[in-house]
């Protein structure tokens, strides 16, 4: 779960990791409100699950009052790379001396995390890796070991003497805070250093890592501030992992992977799926109902494709699931049902013998997602 | 042959007293699967259809010679029972949980590093070795023996393309689903060395999806190591592309982490990349006739 930058700011203020003042607003009129208190100027910042916001116009130095309304209205009113935005940070302006990079990383390949740092900030941080590598420091964390003060050392090693210590002490705090919160990733771009010498989190990215929320209970009430389509929320209600997508055959299978197949041969086909949505294991005409109620909740959908493999959930027993599911849902759209697998030849004599009118029972799968293509041209 | 389960593996199941746990265990032994023991803590002494339970994975060991385990037990407590059967000196861990935290498995993968103990999964569908044994949730109706040596990042793509090469008349030597959680056991790598030095696999196949760099090392370790032939899949070139919040990921793995990237890394070291499950049996026919 990404949170929002002042949630995570949050954290590092219990942390005790220095943060400026800031207040969350969610009207033009508390935006400048806050910049009054500020001393006339703030910074708005939209909040969103996204990075980018630099560089897509989310945030906006405001030199008053009615500048921080007039930013907090726009960012609230055009929402920020198709996010909706319900709510934006104003904070104090910061004398700054200097800029860096810090975060810390649960890392894939090596299954332990990484620390890094840089003392140049405030540019594009990716392309800085890509481009001098050498000027990021990188220190391995044995999660067994934990942070230790020679790693601290090696990564402040990067910054001017003046920052080091202050830099030291959020580091430190950084590591605690994702271990303790179950973090997979705290970033701060930039860490900055002030004139007067303090080191100042100006930014928070925190990742929390989903199958540790139900150990924190305050992280996982966060879960309900994060704007959600009202579709996709009745299909998360009903366990069903739902995705929203731009074109216009519905998609129904069971296994992640599988499902991500699916939308690609139906590309292949030449047409679009309209939406992602993994049933998981098992396949009951309850599972099948939502499913479909979802899928044909969106305008967009011509036809539907539900792509079953039969292993340990038997094709006889998903046969009569979807039958009885279109008892109780009204299929508005051709259903195209690929059955395949286990008891396969069982489930397809089901549905044969049904006779369903706006079902098309095909064996494969390349065949299936053809004929979804072509009934979802016709009906366009 | 077989690589990691076969003739010689004598299974324990930690959890074996839950639902899904007694479920999949005697699946296992119906197929032939020996299965020799099962832990859950305070039911020592009791038995499921005729397989004793033991209180800890050292007692199970020290009575049955158990050398396997398969893990259901839950996720709180999962981590921990890896760590127990590592300590009894179990060589195979399969476990199948899901949803274990990630900072318990960075805990977990760390330790067993000291270890003899490989891990498979977490969050995975288990390991078969079609003919000798079935340690998982793999349907082994689908799998037939042979010469294929197959490992996967997810578990329906394996059922389905199994299905289709034993439709074929191509079997298995072993396949082996890795799980797709960010800290895991064995990988692509460790799955492809093992596959090549099995004499009796002689082609191999790796699926992967979208997200990390697995694909990419793999392709890396292909082009300097393996000999055999190596057709893959990739799942996930219209999948929506991920809202990415820090940019330390893609410092790490210097990858966009797309199929596209991934699939042009597996090509350019002399892999061939099916563009649709169908097609890697298609492939794999052709080159185990051509």
């Amino acid at each position: 779960m990404d949170l929002y930058e002042h949630m995570g700011k949050d954290l590092f203020r219990v942390q005790g990791i220095p943060t400026p003042a800031g207040r969350v607003c969610r009207t033009p009129q508390e935006a400048a409100d806050a910049a009054r208190t500020f001393g006339g100027s703030a910074v708005v910042k939209v909040q969103v699950q996204i990075g980018g916001r630099g560089k897509g116009g989310g945030v906006e130095l405001c030199r008053s009052p009615d500048g921080a309304a007039a930013a907090a209205e726009r960012m609230l009113r055009d929402g920020f790379m198709g996010h909706v935005v319900d709510r934006v940070l104003a904070e104090e302006l910061l004398p700054i001396a200097q800029e860096f990079y810090t975060s810390i990383v649960l890392e894939r390949t090596t299954g332990g995390y990484l620390a890094m740092m840089t003392a140049e900030g405030g540019v594009d941080i990716e392309a800085l890796a890509r481009e001098r590598p050498e000027t990021i420091r990188r220190v391995q964390i044995d999660p067994l070991l934990r942070l230790r003060t020679y790693h601290v050392r090696e990564l402040t090693g990067a910054l001017p003497v003046a920052a080091r210590e202050g830099a030291a002490d959020v580091v430190r705090k950084l590591f605690e805070l994702l271990w303790e919160r179950d973090a997979t990733l705290v970033e701060v771009n930039p860490l900055v250093l002030l004139d007067d010498g303090r080191v100042v989190a100006l930014d928070a990215k925190v990742t929390v890592d989903d199958n540790a929320l139900p150990r924190h209970p305050d992280l996982a009430a966060l879960a309900q501030e994060f704007p959600i389509d009202p579709v996709e929320k009745r299909a998360k209600d009903a366990g069903l992992q739902y995705v929203k997508l731009e074109g216009e055959v519905g998609i129904i299978g069971n296994g992640a992977g599988l499902v991500m197949a699916t939308l690609d041969i139906v590309a292949r086909a030449g047409a679009r799926a309209a939406n992602f949505l993994d049933i998981g294991g098992g396949a009951s005409a309850d599972t099948m109902a939502t499913s479909l109620e979802v899928i044909l909740s969106d305008p967009a959908v011509r036809c539907v494709f539900v792509n079953i493999f039969g292993g340990i959930t038997r094709c006889d027993v998903v046969a009569n699931g979807v039958l009885e599911a279109l008892t109780r849902v009204d299929a508005t759209v051709p259903l195209v049902l690929r059955l395949d697998g286990t008891n396969a030849e069982e489930g397809r004599r089901i549905i044969d013998e049904a006779r369903h009118p706006m079902i098309v029972s095909v064996p494969t799968m390349d065949e299936a997602a053809a004929e979804a293509a072509r009934l979802s041209r016709e009906a366009a | 042959m077989s690589v990691l389960v076969g003739a010689d593996t004598k299974l324990l199941v930690q959890g074996m007293t839950g639902k899904e746990g007694t479920f999949h265990t005697l699946r296992n032994r119906a197929y032939g699967t020996d299965v020799v023991a099962g832990v859950t803590p305070g039911k020592g002494g009791q038995d499921v259809e005729g397989i004793p339970v033991f209180d800890t994975v050292a007692e199970a060991v020290d009575a049955t010679g158990a050398n396997t385990s398969m893990i259901f037990v839950g996720p709180r407590f999962a981590a921990e029972a890896i760590l127990e059967a590592a300590d009894a000196r179990i060589g195979l861990v399969v476990c199948i949980t899901e949803g274990i935290a990630a900072r318990d498995m960075a805990e977990v993968h760390a330790y067993l590093e000291g270890t003899a103990t490989t891990l498979v999964g977490p969050n995975c569908p288990g390991v078969i070795s079609p003919g000798l044994a079935n340690v998982g949730i793999i349907p082994g109706e689908v799998c037939a023996p042979g010469r294929v040596g197959f490992v996967s990042r997810s578990g329906t793509l394996v059922y389905q393309i199994v299905y289709e090469l034993t439709s074929r008349g191509i079997g298995q030597s072993t396949c082996i689903g890795m799980g797709g959680d960010p800290v895991h056991g064995i990988g692509f790598i460790e799955s492809l060395a093992l596959f090549e030095g099995d004499p009796d696999t002689e082609l191999m196949i790796m699926t992967g999806e979208i997200g990390g760099d697995d694909e990419e090392r793999a392709a890396s370790y292909i082009a300097e190591r393996v000999a055999k032939p190596v057709v893959a899949y990739i799942a996930g070139f219209e999948a929506p592309v991920g809202k990415r919040m820090g940019h330390a990921g893609a410092i790490v793995t210097g990858s966009t982490g797309t199929a596209a990237a991934k699939a042009e890394a597996l090509e350019s070291v002399g892999v061939q990349v099916a563009r649709t499950p169908s097609q890697v049996a298609r492939l794999v026919a052709d080159r185990l006739t051509g």
